[in-house]
């Protein structure tokens, strides 16, 4: 039970800098994941709360403990690996109670642990077999139960369900969950599936080029992203991007699309973006599922238009629809009962309330 | 058979595909059972020949008749060997020096390979490059300059090495260690590096995580180096001919020819049969050692 506080962390390789200065706190049994594109600096993150790698400059403290250079071994933390790193050569309870022999836990001690861990786990059936009779889901439930009796101060996990194909991985996650509900330990998870990311995190840090770009609620980055780079990463299908510029039509700000399509901005929008220079390039940002078939009775902020649709995917409960607008290909998200079809035309209806209205040059959501 | 009966069964429908696939890896089969039969005799034939000249008296083999073939046979040569002092103590000898090496070279190559494989430390990759270079250079080259450093370290600190067995534990390492160091760094470095980190973080130090992580997973590998360090010791010529002389300290291979030729009189009974009783230490090793190599392999130590 701890916390983990980073402060201005620098990792830098020869002449590379992997992590260009983290500050970042995560509070007691909190579940925190580090998400981004790979190369992002993130697993460089976790491997040094790990004590894997050396920092260059900065600061992490584990527990109020300055733990900079400290070996990983005295730091109290478990972790859980993307390839398990399950002992070939051991069972699963040997592999699960090595770290208790090394530091001379008394036998019973040790067994009850792992019994605890394996019961919660749901592998007390696999306690005897070696890793290689294993599947991916059971190695991945050792390799957590591993972490378990150890009874860290923190867990890290290093993308651990990157191995395990699509339906495990949705049940793992679950899994992972629970173990977190159940042993409410401080956890730094890593992942690059920003759906992993939503799922588990209380808190979710989104990286890009060794630098945090936004830290919030799932709910925060979704709905409030920080920059261009959050709005797209968060959210599948990702958010659409069309240029855009202000204008003043009237007395009322409107935002211009294309020389055809124009909408006038809700008053609450209007409001916030009334200081925006009218020149300035700017981006509009609006999400697939504010983008629907249009409605008998429209809703305030609510705009219609008229597109030709490219192609269609009925998805099942709802059907994801593609057009150009601009040169920019739009995904929106209808109805299945709306009647898309491909290379049809549609009227559809924009959703301003949850628009967002990004700088192009900057990036930055206004 | 197998791939017989598939052809019969698909032969009215698709013979042609079926049959030129298995026809291919019909004659593919044969073409190595050929091959496979050829390097068998080829390397058999020359033990077969020591085995039958060995059951034969000194005279049934001047005599002119079949070399092939023993029309007396009699086990004089093994009762004179196996009763000769002499004989008994090259092989001592012999055996005794081998598992000095294999110990020797091990306790040094693992640790080496341990460290050149993942402790990253400056020049480490220098290092196992250099490590097995050491190993290129032949033996024959490397003798007279060895034999001058003993004979110099003898003058000057008068610690004689030379005709001793145990020089031999000095010297058969420069031939055993680079190469087991460099087996194992191969094998170390196909360990995923999750593992020692796992380790790491479970609060092994490094010695434990050699000790308790690598040296297990990579048994296979282990036990072939083993089995490479106890054949070169066990089969050295060159060195032992060179440093040692005196009857009580050679090993096999030099006693049998040192004591069993004497002038241009060959007991070739008896050297045959001090070849192959010399031959079966090794035999019996890698008959026992292989068995555990394949155990090793198929509990898949390797795959993390």
């Amino acid at each position: 039970m701890a916390d983990v506080t980073l402060r201005k962390v620098i990792k830098r390789y020869d002449e590379v800098e992997a992590v260009r200065g983290i500050d970042l706190d995560i509070a007691d049994k909190e579940f925190v994941v580090l998400v981004g594109p790979s190369g992002c600096g993130k697993s460089t993150t976790l491997r040094m709360i790990a004590g894997l790698e050396d920092i260059t400059d900065g600061d992490i403290i584990i527990g109020g403990d300055v733990v900079n250079d400290v070996p990983p071994k005295d730091r109290d933390i478990a972790m859980v690996f993307q390839n398990y790193a399950l002992y070939p050569h051991m069972t699963v309870a040997e592999n699960m109670s090595f770290g208790l022999r090394l530091k001379r836990y008394p036998k019973a001690e040790i067994k009850s642990r792992v019994t605890e861990a394996a019961r919660m786990l749901d592998i007390t059936d696999l306690i005897d077999r070696k890793p290689k009779q294993l599947s991916g889901g059971q190695r991945q439930r050792v390799a957590m139960g591993r972490a378990i009796v150890r009874n860290p101060k923190v867990f890290l996990f290093d993308e651990p369900l990157s191995n395990l194909d699509a339906k495990l991985r949705v049940q793992m996650r679950i899994e992972i969950k629970k173990v977190h509900q159940k042993v409410r330990t401080t956890t730094v998870y890593v992942t690059h599936d920003q759906v992993e990311a939503m799922t588990l995190a209380d808190r979710v840090v989104v990286m890009n080029h060794g630098r945090i770009e936004q830290i919030g609620t799932p709910n925060d980055l979704y709905h409030k992203p920080a920059t261009r780079f959050v709005a797209g990463f968060i959210g599948s299908p990702a958010m659409n991007f069309v240029p855009c510029r202000l204008e003043e039509v009237g007395g009322r700000l409107n935002i211009r699309l294309t020389d055809r399509i124009a909408f006038p901005l809700p008053a609450a929008r209007a409001a916030r973006y009334q200081n925006v220079a009218r020149n300035e390039k700017l981006i509009l940002g609006i999400r697939p599922e504010h983008i629907t078939e249009a409605k008998q009775h429209t809703e305030p902020g609510v705009e219609t238009f008229d597109v030709v649709l490219d192609v269609t995917e009925p998805m099942g409960m709802e059907t994801l629809i593609y057009f150009m607008l601009e040169g920019i290909e739009v995904c929106g998200r209808v109805n299945p009962n709306a009647g898309a079809r491909d290379g049809a035309p549609l009227r559809l209806a924009v959703d301003l309330n949850n628009m967002h209205l990004l700088n192009e040059s900057t990036g930055v959501v206004l | 058979m197998a791939s017989t009966a598939i052809i019969n069964k698909a032969a009215p429908t698709r013979a042609v595909k079926y049959g030129s696939m298995s026809r291919d890896r019909k004659w593919a089969l044969r073409w190595s059972y050929f091959f496979l039969t050829l390097f068998a005799i080829f390397s058999l034939v020359p033990p077969l020949y020591m085995l039958i000249t060995s059951l034969k008296s000194s005279a049934e083999i001047s005599a002119a008749t079949n070399p092939w073939w023993v029309f007396h046979p009699t086990l004089e040569n093994y009762i004179g060997l196996l009763t000769s002092n002499q004989f008994l103590r090259f092989f001592w000898n012999s055996a005794l020096v081998s598992i000095f090496v294999v110990t020797i070279t091990m306790l040094i190559s693992v640790p080496a390979a341990f460290a050149l494989a993942r402790m990253r430390f400056w020049g480490s990759a220098t290092l196992a490059t250099g490590v097995f270079l050491t190993y290129l250079i032949p033996d024959s080259l490397l003798f007279i300059p060895l034999f001058k450093m003993f004979a110099v370290f003898g003058d000057w600190t008068g610690i004689q090495l030379i005709n001793r067995w145990y020089v031999l534990l000095i010297i058969y390492p420069t031939l055993t260690v680079p190469f087991c160091t460099w087996i194992m760094i191969g094998y170390f470095a196909s360990i995923p590096k999750e593992l020692d980190e796992a380790a790491i973080i479970d609060g092994a130090s490094w010695f434990q995580t050699l000790t308790r992580i690598f040296i297990p997973v990579a048994l296979p590998g282990l036990i072939a180096a083993t089995i490479f360090a106890f054949t070169v010791s066990w089969a050295q010529f060159l060195y032992p001919l060179v440093f040692t002389t005196s009857n009580d300290q050679l090993v096999l291979p030099v006693g049998i020819i040192t004591s069993l030729i004497k002038g241009d009189v060959f007991n070739w009974g008896q050297i045959m049969t001090g070849a192959l009783l010399g031959a079966a230490p090794p035999l019996i090793i890698y008959a026992f050692l292989m068995d555990y190599y394949i155990a090793g392999l198929t509990a898949g130590a390797t795959k993390g």
